[in-house]
């Protein structure tokens, strides 16, 4: 049976259209990159790195308090999203079983879907109403982010490693804990470590938590309960505003934190993918 | 099964340790520890919950589902209503998806029928690292450069409808709109399409694909009319996760966007969308009244989330059985 | 790496090294932000005491302090009597209005081929902000400015999206000379606009304006100056084009200056007197009455000193009126009711 000119004609036509799809879409990412790189890379100087914001109208300021203050928060939502979600992830791979354990999956995925923003409203009531703006509530805002992803995350790679190995770890007389602690998360590490770091990336780009919890320096922040500049919102005051001095800073620090989170995503996938290829052993 | 030789021997269940050895053992402190923690994040969802319920209860009880349809959001007389925002998020998303889920679908296609693995892999790793991109970037090259882009190509093409343009192409045209924010969604949630809707081809088994070659089926017959409908459920799944994404998308819709709290049947007409107007006005707000009218937008926002992502991983699950089940 | 190992250990001297030092904070009005900025910086270079204040706009000057979150708010738009009453019953104590400078909201605008200051009368802005008058050639438009070639363009709006002393100042002066506007859209720091996109701070807005063909837009002074934009006149009560400049708004303080109330709280829009530009305001500091950390309270009242003498040379440069004499006077006695 000879294919109709027509269906053979159809058959090329969409499926070349597929594939432009996904040039597109592959095209998009190049484009962003690209443009920052042109606009932000070149704007990039010693002043950005190192110099503090300067008055309204002036030139020459930087944005080396955001980029501390962006570190000083992403590490406080670390030490406090990474342990609880790790260890809920613990919890539901090698403990829990049932019900619980499917209550506490869906809470978390809850968690997970609510939008930034509302995260954002809910540090702030609880504590920058009380407390005033800070570092640290703008590290609980990112923390809380990071919550869910470390959980599902860490019970994904956990639940990958064989059942064998447990099994071997407890004939030979360790306790649950001990088996856990020695023997699968190591199995499960380089997952682990992926997973943190993707993470991280995620959180990093975060702007709406922080507008109403670290809310913004011009100077250093000493400490942590004082509030602090971070890179994304100085990117977000920056491009609203009606200088191009600012803009010019927006375009750097974006393309620094595109940077950043670019370098993050690839290490991370790159650690799980030499990790796979020598599973095959 | 930790024995102590010290502890003296008294008559208790064979092979359980002393009640305190059991305590300060590694295992219950670790199994504690670890229950604590996911106990805790039980707690903290409930709080938020709570925390929303509870400070947006001057406004529930003012306006009550009033508050659903009134179009004021009025702070002088402190008067407030959800719609023109509810509105604009439905609007701004179901732009996003009208221009992402072709292109995501049918990259989709490409990548997971079409494209050889180490290629289909590629780029798909490149798609995934297009969702990493950071909303206040997207937003960044939304307003210095989408903007004035379309301000330079759509009075064009409005023009050529002459005096008679399309509703929805109508009325005064300044950059920032629900157009331009239904653009930079569409850029954000496509990789999300994108990846699913490819995973979930993925699954689909072989067998399907090559009955359909034997009877004499074009590579796109077979897709287009085999593999796809098999699927359906999951790529569904994928757009109601992309929609998930797109209604709490924040930064970069509120910078292209237009920031006006009005019901304009035009994409042209700039809006407001409920992330953007809490992001906007959330630390603002004087008084009682207008925060917790803010909140209970959030709370709005919160429940829609909710829902959709539910409906989405229900969709993607289906799917899953039904492949598994073959 | 060694960006971040360099970043790392700038970070723990920071986070360590400068513990103890007091910072304050403050926010609010967007409408002084030029000349926060400049003060606090020249401030802290010269006292090394830093005071970091963010420009967020008036609402949140007035929401924030009342929440405690900041030391200090910053607003165009006195407290209203009910806000004063929420302050009280939040925080137990009573809250005071610093006036700092004068300024103006300017109508600023972006028509092709228009590179003259344009002639608003009192009607024009209301009816342009109302969404009565869509076109710039509009007859009440055209009237004004004889020789001026107004294109018919639609007139593009931009307010401010959020809370705003700005906006206040705005429609404050709009509710005095429109009975139109007072009934319908009435005085705030928000108000529900008939027309209009939004732009956040002063800074959204001019840039907003800047990016728009024929759009009009209201910011302070030095926004507009600083931006290379153009702006109009306005009519004043006297029947006078005037622009905005320090001799204008100076003079439509002078009425006030001499009759300041108590707490500093006043409105001198749509002011009588030649030569007075119709759209000037004070901005005000809001200082809570008692201030319990006591390395706090002197950083405060010094500064508040400062500014009233040093700060007050500074404004010229930046557009700005400095207060007037019997203004300042009677501020600097008033810094000892902070207890």
């Amino acid at each position: 049976m000879k294919l109709s000119f027509r269906r053979k004609a159809v058959n090329a036509v969409m499926l070349s259209l597929t594939g432009v799809c996904t040039v597109l879409a592959v095209g998009m990412l190049f484009f962003i990159l690209g443009y920052l790189f042109v606009e932000g890379g070149f704007s990039l100087s010693w002043n950005f790195f190192t110099k503090l914001p300067v008055p309204v109208g002036e030139m020459g300021g930087g944005m080396a308090n955001a980029l501390v203050g962006s570190a000083k928060v992403l590490l406080l939502a670390s030490c406090i999203g990474v342990p609880i979600g790790f260890l809920a992830g613990v919890y539901l791979a090698e403990y829990a079983g049932g019900s619980y354990a499917s209550t506490i999956r869906f809470v978390t995925d809850l968690l997970n879907g609510v939008p930034s923003i509302v995260i954002g409203i809910f540090v702030y009531t609880l504590v920058v109403a009380k407390y005033g703006f800070s570092t640290y509530s703008g590290g609980i805002a990112l923390g809380i982010m990071m919550i869910p992803i470390a959980l599902r995350s860490t019970e994904e790679f956990l639940k990958s490693v064989p059942g064998a190995l447990r099994e071997g770890a407890m004939a030979l007389g360790a306790t649950k804990s001990q088996t856990i602690a020695t023997v699968v998360i190591p199995a499960a590490m380089r997952g682990l470590i992926s997973g943190m770091m993707l993470n991280l990336a995620r959180v990093a780009g975060e702007t709406a938590p922080l507008l109403f919890t670290a809310f913004g320096n011009q100077f250093w922040s000493p400490g942590w309960r004082q509030p602090t500049s971070t890179l994304p919102v100085m990117i977000y005051n920056y491009a609203v505003a009606p200088y191009p001095d600012w803009h010019r800073q927006a375009w750097a620090a974006g393309f620094v934190l595109l940077t950043m989170v670019f370098l993050i995503n690839i290490t991370a996938r790159s650690i799980v993918a030499s990790g796979s290829s020598h599973k095959s052993r | 099964m930790a024995t102590s030789a010290t502890i003296p021997q008294t008559a208790r269940p064979h092979g359980r340790a002393p009640f305190l050895s059991r305590i300060f053992s590694g295992d219950s402190l670790a199994q504690a520890l670890a229950f604590s923690c996911a106990t805790l994040i039980l707690a903290l969802t409930a709080l938020l919950v709570w925390e929303l319920w509870a400070h947006s209860a001057v406004a529930r009880e003012k306006f009550g589902f009033r508050f659903l349809t009134s179009t004021e959001w009025n702070p002088v007389t402190g008067d407030f209503g959800a719609l023109p925002f509810i509105y604009g998020t439905v609007v701004t998303s179901a732009l996003a998806l009208l221009i992402a889920v072709p292109f995501g679908v049918g990259a989709a296609i490409f990548l997971a029928e079409l494209a050889p693995p180490k290629l289909s892999d590629g780029m798909t790793f490149l798609i995934e690292l297009l969702a990493a991109v950071p909303s206040v970037i997207i937003g960044l090259i939304g307003i210095l450069l989408l903007v004035p882009l379309l301000l330079t190509v759509v009075p064009p093409i409005k023009d050529s409808f002459g005096n008679h343009p399309p509703f929805f192409f109508s009325g005064p045209f300044y950059g920032p709109s629900i157009l331009a924010a239904g653009v930079v969604l569409a850029v954000m949630i496509a990789p999300f399409i994108i990846s699913v809707s490819r995973e979930v081809l993925l699954a689909v088994p072989k067998d399907l694909r090559e009955a359909a070659l034997a009877l004499g089926a074009t590579r796109w017959e077979t897709t287009w009319d085999v593999v796809v409908p098999y699927a359906r459920r999951g790529i569904m799944g994928s757009i109601f996760l992309a929609l998930a994404r797109a209604l709490g998308e924040t930064m970069a819709v509120t910078m292209v966007i237009g920031n006006s709290p009005r019901i304009v049947a035009s994409l042209l007409a700039s809006g407001n969308s409920m992330a953007s107007v809490i992001a906007s006005e959330f630390s603002e707000a004087i008084g009682d009244v207008y925060p917790s009218a803010l909140i209970e937008l959030a709370l709005v926002l919160f429940a829609l989330t909710i829902v959709l992502n539910g409906a989405a991983r229900l969709l993607i699950l289906a799917t899953g059985e039904k492949g598994a089940s073959q | 790496m060694r960006q971040a190992r360099n970043v790392l250990v700038g970070m723990a001297m920071v986070a360590l090294g400068a513990i103890g030092q007091t910072l304050i904070n403050g926010g609010g009005a967007t409408f002084p932000y030029p000349m926060y900025s400049k003060w606090f910086s020249d401030y802290s270079k010269k006292t090394g005491v830093t005071i970091n204040y963010q420009s967020k706009g008036s609402g949140f000057g007035v929401q924030q302090i009342t929440a405690g979150t900041v030391d200090f708010g910053a607003s165009d738009m006195p407290m209203t009597d009910m806000q004063i009453k929420e302050f009280q019953e939040k925080r137990g104590m009573g809250i005071l209005h610093f006036p700092t400078v004068l300024g103006a909201d300017v109508p600023t605008y972006n028509v092709p081929g228009v590179t003259a200051a344009l002639n608003f009368t009192p009607d024009a802005l209301a009816g342009i902000f109302l969404g009565h008058i869509t076109k710039w050639n509009d007859p009440e438009l055209v009237k004004a400015n004889p020789g001026v070639n107004l294109p018919k363009n639609d007139i593009v709006v931009v307010h401010r999206a959020e809370g705003s002393g700005t906006t206040f100042i705005w429609v404050d002066y709009l509710a005095k000379v429109s009975k139109e506007w007072e009934t319908k859209v009435g005085r705030g720091a928000s108000v529900q606009w008939p027309v209009g996109l939004g732009g956040q701070g002063n800074e959204g807005v001019a840039g907003q304006v800047k990016q728009t063909s024929n759009s009009i837009g209201y910011v302070e002074l030095i926004y507009a100056i600083q931006n290379h934009m153009t702006y109009g006149k306005v009519k004043n009560v006297s029947g006078e084009f005037i622009e905005a400049s320090l001799a204008s708004v100076t003079a439509a303080a002078a009425g006030a200056a001499k009759a300041m109330p108590e707490d500093f709280r006043v409105s001198i829009t749509n002011a009588p007197g030649t030569g007075a530009y119709p759209i000037s305001s004070f901005t005000w500091v809001l200082v809570p009455e008692k201030i319990s950390d006591p390395a706090k309270k002197k950083i405060i009242t010094d500064f508040l000193a400062w500014m009233l003498k040093d700060g007050q040379t500074m404004t010229s440069a930046l557009s700005y009126a400095p207060l007037p004499k019997e203004v300042v006077a009677k501020e600097t006695k008033a810094i000892a009711k902070i207890k």
